[in-house]
């Protein structure tokens, strides 16, 4: 392992390296899956994109009759709801709310996850003690309940939702990329770029950095699983953004219709399982293909 | 001093921290909060002269500089004093103290409906690792991930409650029941039960099923349990006796680092089965914005991961004797 030559910035470590090692049926099984979750999230961001196109105007207006099941009216294929609103429509516009504060989120727990991970491993010693303490602390607590205070705190919008879920969600990267570093730390190349008289700056960012970052690649998609996953909470229990349509909040308004009209929460409901659904299949697949000695998947 | 001894006094040193770093992180949040008590209060009464408001933060300690503020907060904390919820007209401690019974019943029904079934599944898919019902429970497990579990429970409420009128689909006893004694009401909570605990349960199930399976499949090649198998024990004396018993371990630790999403989990829960627990008086805190009440609820659960989680850790000491080596 310690004569593995360096990358230089671009591809993270080793990845074609470990995809070559990788025996056939993991192989398949990993490719599979990862070609399944590419469909999903694919077509989830098809629908998020043409939304505007294909539903032009505002889908809080009212289109049709209320309560329109399903498959009823060739007009709305996915129906209305309790004020008439063309389903359809509504969720396609929700696809990119759920889009947009999963990946920020994600974003924002990674470039702090990877940030303290990389100097926590790097420096090691007190550094690492007390960044290492901080991601216990944010793993001790309930994390959900910590986002809705957040949330209530500073207000329900796209932006500050996005934060107190990647808030929560760092402390898993910051371990996985410490674990990384530490073993990277001790490989000839660092000593050699210690002994060309490199700075500890230089050093992390050509060498350490991104020489870490494999295992981050699974875990980035697994991520957006579940901002997408706390986000779609926060809207059922009324804390999503006031001015943006998403799926949680239509599973949740259409909670007192469920004995008449269930179609109403079944559907957007099912949107979020299949883009969940699609980023989980991603990081398994990606899991597979490229760590193929962890048991767990 | 014996290194158990000494093991359990770093553990107790370490969790101290952690908990004055929840008070610290909770009196920060509420000092973040727009807002104070006197804002609250004049609010509620209605007149709200600069008099009155410099009053009110004379006598709720609001004038005093932040610093001693912060000692009087863990002052209360220690007498279990987390302020008053002007919304629900109650003490913030009394509120949970009066939820905290339902959401210990509901969370410790999830737990153990999720490790006896997740446990299953774990081995049935690790004795018959790579064929096709490994996979589907490896892909079962996977959509339990991917489920937002308040969908579940209203589709569950749509099966259940509503289409079948089996299960009742809200609440945790029947309103105006006339129950024949014990039993009867117990009966009554048991039916409540079901629902709620079971969509509790499936997000811990999937995570069971993967330790399950991945622990027993990293003992199955040692050489205790070939030497259990050349005993002439029967394949299923293997599994319980010696491989599933070393899977254990990892789902103790499991279930103690999980505590804090089963809380995250009970909000939602609760949200939709009408559940009388702390996590249904979080979302009636949000819905009227009660951020001291959220707070309080907050810092309590956040203090019950960490003593269960040392509970955890000392009980390991007790089992396997190695947890020290390795410190």
């Amino acid at each position: 392992m310690s004569l593995s030559a360096p990358t230089h910035g671009g591809m993270p470590g080793g990845i074609l390296q470990r995809l070559m090692r990788t025996p056939g049926l993991r192989r398949l099984r990993g490719s599979r899956a990862l070609l399944v979750g590419l469909l999903l999230l694919a077509a989830v961001v098809a629908v998020a994109l043409s939304a505007g196109l294909l539903y032009p105007g505002d889908p809080r207006d009212m289109a049709g009759p209320a309560g329109t099941w399903p498959g009823v009216d060739a007009r709305f294929p996915l129906g209305t709801d309790m004020l008439g609103r063309d389903m359809a429509a509504a969720m396609a516009h929700s696809a990119g709310t759920s889009l947009t504060v999963g990946i920020a989120a994600a974003m924002l727990a990674l470039l702090v996850g990877i940030t303290a991970g990389v100097l926590a491993g790097y420096f090691g010693g007190a550094v690492d003690d007390v960044l290492m303490r901080i991601s216990e602390l944010f793993q001790t607590m309930p994390s959900l309940l910590f986002t809705i205070i957040l949330v209530v705190i500073l207000g329900p919008t796209t932006a500050s939702i996005s934060f107190a879920i990647g808030i929560t969600a760092w402390p898993q990267i910051a371990r996985l990329v410490r674990a990384e570093a530490v073993r990277v730390r001790r490989l000839d190349y660092v000593d050699a770029a210690v002994t060309l008289g490199m700075g500890h700056g230089r050093i992390v960012l050509l060498h350490v950095l991104p020489n870490s970052l494999a295992p981050v690649v699974v875990a980035a998609s697994i991520l957006v699983a579940q901002a997408i996953l706390s986000d779609a909470s926060l809207s059922f229990l009324g804390l999503g953004d006031p001015n943006g349509m998403s799926w949680g909040s239509m599973v949740g308004a259409g909670r007192p219709m469920l004995r008449t009209a269930w179609y109403m929460t079944a559907l957007p409901g099912g949107a979020i399982f299949l883009t969940v659904m699609g980023f989980m299949l991603i990081g398994n697949g990606l899991n597979d293909l490229l760590n193929p000695r962890t048991p767990v998947r | 001093m014996p290194t158990s001894l000494r093991y359990v006094f770093r553990r107790l040193v370490q969790a101290l921290p952690m908990a004055f770093a929840i008070v610290l992180l909770n009196f920060l949040l509420l000092k973040l909060t727009p807002g104070d008590l006197a804002d609250v209060i004049a609010g509620e009464s209605g007149s709200a002269t600069p008099e009155f408001m410099e009053n009110l933060r004379r006598l709720y300690g609001l004038d005093i500089p932040v610093h001693l503020q912060f000692l009087n907060y863990i002052q209360g904390i220690l007498h279990f004093d987390l302020g008053y919820s002007f919304r629900q007209g109650m003490p913030v401690g009394e509120l949970i103290l009066e939820r905290l019974p339902a959401t210990i019943l509901l969370s410790l029904t999830a737990i153990l409906f999720a490790l006896l079934i997740g446990v299953l599944l774990g081995v049935v898919a690790a004795r018959s690792r790579g064929s096709l019902l490994d996979e589907a429970i490896s892909v079962v497990s996977t959509m339990g991930f991917a489920t937002p579990l308040f969908w579940v429970g209203l589709m569950l409420i749509v099966l259940f409650s509503i289409e079948l009128r089996w299960l009742p689909s809200a609440g945790m006893v029947t309103v105006g029941a006339d129950y024949h004694g014990r039993w009867d009401e117990w009966l009554d909570i048991g039916r409540h039960l079901v629902l709620p605990a079971v969509t509790l349960s499936l997000f811990f199930l999937s995570i069971y099923v993967r330790i399950t399976r991945s622990a027993m499949l990293e003992v199955y090649g040692l050489d205790f349990v070939r030497t259990a198998r050349a005993k002439g024990l029967t394949e299923a004396r293997v599994v319980v006796r010696h491989v599933l018993r070393n899977a254990l371990l990892p789902i103790v630790t499991v279930t103690g680092l999980q505590l804090g999403a089963i809380f995250g989990g009970t909000v939602v829960v609760e949200t939709v089965f009408g559940w009388p627990g702390l996590g249904r008086l979080a979302q009636e805190a949000v819905f009227s914005r009660d951020v001291n009440l959220l707070l309080g609820i907050f810092l309590c659960s956040s203090f019950i991961v960490i003593v269960v989680n040392l509970s955890v850790d000392l009980l390991y000491a007790a089992l396997d004797p190695r947890v020290e080596v390795r410190q």
